[in-house]
């Protein structure tokens, strides 16, 4: 049985220009001591998803469901929940700053982290406690800089911290929301290095959310990309990277510089994510997709590709590759009409 | 951003800069604050810019990449050294005497959102600065802005639309579009594409390349994200504290880095290949960058490196070819890295007070 087990989650807003659905029927599990990356561009629906499954969206229509251990994380009440939080599943965000308080000293808020879960230990040993796992995380001197308050820390020391708090109960998964877009590479590095670490030692499982494909192919076993709030594809890490079906993921792959060999020019995905409010009929792709043909104009669900379970894609091209060539060049054939769309197009 | 290497390594110099300085003086909440003390954010840069080239600026945040491109742009007076631009000494000229040169250097920011006021119309912002230099007004300065959104992409029918109805790319055009209003020689690129997200990030880097050859401009392209720097650039600056590491054609710092934190930045850049990526020594660099308050002795980069000794702790490194490196191949370190060494192997021979030692980090990452 997997950890956590997400099944057809939606969730949408109301905001004054119609109904926002942020998560549009998102599956996906997460095995124990395992990573999965999320990553998908900004808007795709990554925080939405996983704040939703931890009881943290406000004013939101959500249903399905989210099974931890088997229980489902969605119905549980607001109590149950805040115990999960912490002590079963830890948290890490892209801004340290919204996890640590700014007025009292890192260690003073591990120590009550520590004691709000566990009343039965002791002053004393929660703070022994909170000093090892500065030391866990790479602090310099933890037993001194236990006192520092959290602007006392570089950046890097601050998210490290942050995941210091995530780790203090020895949580079961911790999801982690971009938790290096802020930082340098070096500092990147470090963080992930420090999470590689703890996962080991501690068999701890992780969601790693990021809209970098650099981090997951560094990090992640499983691998969901996510687009316009649905799972354009899944798939192991290899599958994603190496043998990958779906035109988005192949379109974000290939925009990147560092991918493949150095080439004269770029190759951006046109057009720009759609409206969450006013989404396309079809496939949420179509717009900006260079294989888009007729078939497309439905909504294509999360067909198995291969072996069930193993490698799905929401697309309707086939798998043979040939035959998804002549559907591009078709596609290209009629191109002169998309691009005139493109270049128009706010 | 000749992607092919065709760096024009014999243009002519548009622009030289000459151990320029740029010390902040530092706001302290004592009553009576220490004169002497200053942020040492630009501490004796030089580098020179060829016409038609783009030099590609790194180095972690704080580094003084930012501050080294606004005294460029005059933006700030600059403490120490001077900046010529087309062979003319500008670091005292007045503003008005810098107003002419002005329009002939041009900056892009990072922040798409942050850069464009809101409540103004887009044909507006983009005309500004005609305004600023009196230039063209009226139909003719219309035609002229609608021109420009034209060149960069945007439809020049969205003239009279604010800044909100465009989506952070076409925010990023309408920022470009601005910086080339007056046809400048050379556009300073501040983080341009780290805000977007990947599939637009290459849109804008295309059309930076684009507009490069149509017009002949120069670019200096600043940018975290190393991958990005390699495909815009002719040649590269690592910059670490305010002071240049590491100098030259992109493909021999990025194949041959000489300074150990070019080497640790390299590899710390996440590849999205995992089995390169796993093929890959990582060198994991301790701590963060020290305060540029107190910048350390000797090789600023001591605390951290690998490959530090006592010569290092007592003697700041000339910026000069290391090993057999070509002679615009330029790296600060006293115990360059040669090809093939991994510097993940060495161990400092410095005093432990010396260095920035971090438990955690070291050893089975
Ligand atoms: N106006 C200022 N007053 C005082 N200190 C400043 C000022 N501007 C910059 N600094 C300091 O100078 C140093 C260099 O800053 P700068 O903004 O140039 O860095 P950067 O390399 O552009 O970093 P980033 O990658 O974060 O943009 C930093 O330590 C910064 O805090
Ligand atoms: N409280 C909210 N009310 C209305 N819309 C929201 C709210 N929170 C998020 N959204 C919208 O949901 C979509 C997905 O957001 P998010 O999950 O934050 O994206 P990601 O994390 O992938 O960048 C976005 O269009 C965002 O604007
Ligand atoms: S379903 Fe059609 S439009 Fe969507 S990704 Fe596949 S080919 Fe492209
Ligand atoms: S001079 Fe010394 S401390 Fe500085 S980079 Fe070279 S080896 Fe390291
Ligand atoms: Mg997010
Ligand atoms: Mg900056």
């Amino acid at each position: 049985m997997a950890l956590l087990e997400v099944n057809d989650l939606q969730v949408s807003f109301s905001t004054p220009d119609g109904v926002l659905k942020a998560v549009r029927g998102l599956s996906f599990s997460v095995d124990e001591g395992k990573t999965l990356g999320i990553v998908g561009e900004s808007g795709s629906g990554k925080s939405v998803a996983t704040q939703t499954i931890m009881g943290l969206t406000q004013g939101a229509r959500i249903s399905g469901e989210a099974l931890f251990e088997g229980h489902d994380l969605l119905q549980m009440s607001t109590h149950q929940l805040q115990h999960i939080r912490g002590a079963q599943v830890g948290m890490i965000f892209q801004d340290p700053l919204s996890s640590l308080h700014p007025y009292y000293r890192v260690g003073w808020q591990l120590i009550e982290m520590i004691r709000a879960h566990d009343k039965s230990v002791g002053k004393h040993k929660a703070r022994d406690r909170a000093v090892e796992l500065l030391r866990l995380v790479g602090i310099p001197q933890p037993d001194r800089r236990v006192d520092d308050f959290p602007h006392q820390f570089s950046g890097g020391m601050r998210q490290r911290a942050m995941i210091a708090m995530a780790m203090a109960l020895n949580p079961k998964l911790v999801i982690a929301d971009e938790p290096t877009t802020a930082l340098d590479v070096t500092v990147q590095a470090q963080v992930l290095a420090v999470m590689k670490r703890l996962q080991e030692e501690f068999g701890t499982a992780i969601i790693m959310i990021t809209h970098d494909l650099g981090v997951i192919a560094d990090v992640a076993d499983d691998v969901v990309v996510m687009y316009a709030g649905k799972a354009m594809e899944t798939g192991d890490r290899s599958t994603i990277f190496y043998r990958h079906h779906n035109p988005y993921t192949e379109g974000l792959l290939l925009s990147l510089p560092a991918y493949g060999d150095d080439r004269e020019r770029l190759h951006p995905i046109s057009g720009q994510p759609p409206s969450l409010i006013t989404l396309p009929a079809g496939c949420p792709f179509r717009p900006r997709c260079p294989y888009a043909f007729d078939k497309c104009v439905e909504e294509p669900p999360l067909f198995d590709i291969g072996r069930a379970g193993d490698h799905q894609s929401a697309c309707w091209l086939p798998t043979d590759m040939r035959k998804r060539e002549k559907v591009r060049r078709d596609t290209l054939g009629k191109a002169a009409e998309v691009v005139a769309v493109d270049t128009s197009e706010v | 951003m000749s992607v092919d290497g065709a760096a024009q390594s014999d243009g002519e110099v548009l622009l030289r800069v000459t151990d320029v300085k740029k010390h902040f003086p530092v706001q302290s909440a004592a009553f009576f604050r220490r004169s002497h003390d200053f942020v040492h954010a630009v501490d004796g840069v030089s580098l020179e810019l060829r016409r038609g080239e783009t030099l590609g600026l790194v180095g972690e945040t704080g580094c003084g990449k930012s501050t080294l491109a606004r005294c460029i742009m005059r933006l700030y007076d600059i403490t120490d050294g001077t900046v010529e631009f087309e062979g003319r000494d500008i670091t005292k000229l007045s503003t008005r005497s810098m107003r002419p040169i002005r329009r002939d250097m041009q900056m892009i920011f990072q922040d798409p959102y942050g850069s464009l006021n809101p409540r103004r119309r887009v044909g507006s912002i983009i005309g500004d600065p005609f305004a600023i230099h009196g230039l063209a007004d009226g139909k003719s300065r219309k035609s002229k802005v609608q021109e420009v959104m034209e060149l960069v992409g945007l439809n020049p029918e969205h003239y009279n639309r604010f800044p909100a109805e465009f989506s952070g790319g076409q925010r990023q055009r309408i920022g470009v579009a601005r910086a080339l209003a007056l046809r400048p020689k050379l556009i300073v690129c501040d983080e341009p594409v780290s805000a977007l997200d990947v599939s637009i990030q290459a849109q804008i880097i295309n059309l930076l390349s684009d507009l490069q050859e149509e017009l002949d401009l120069t670019y200096i392209f600043i940018a975290h994200d190393l991958s990005v720097v390699r495909h815009v650039s002719d040649r590269v600056a690592v910059m670490y504290l305010g002071k240049v590491a590491e100098l030259g054609e992109v493909e021999s710092v990025y194949g041959h880095a000489r300074h150990p934190y070019t080497s640790a930045l390299l590899s710390a850049v996440p590849l999205p290949d995992p089995e390169r990526a796993k093929e890959r020594e990582r060198i994991i660099l301790v701590g963060d960058v020290p305060s540029p308050v107190a910048p350390p002795s000797g090789c600023r980069f001591h605390p951290r490196c690998p490959k530090a000794k006592d010569l290092c702790v007592h003697e700041d490194p000339a910026l000069v070819p290391r090993l057999d490196d070509p002679p615009g191949h330029v790296a600060a370190c006293h115990f360059p890295v040669a090809d093939g060494e991994n510097i993940a192997d060495s161990t400092p021979e410095i005093g432990i007070e010396e260095r920035i030692v971090e438990e955690g980090l070291v050893g089975n990452v």
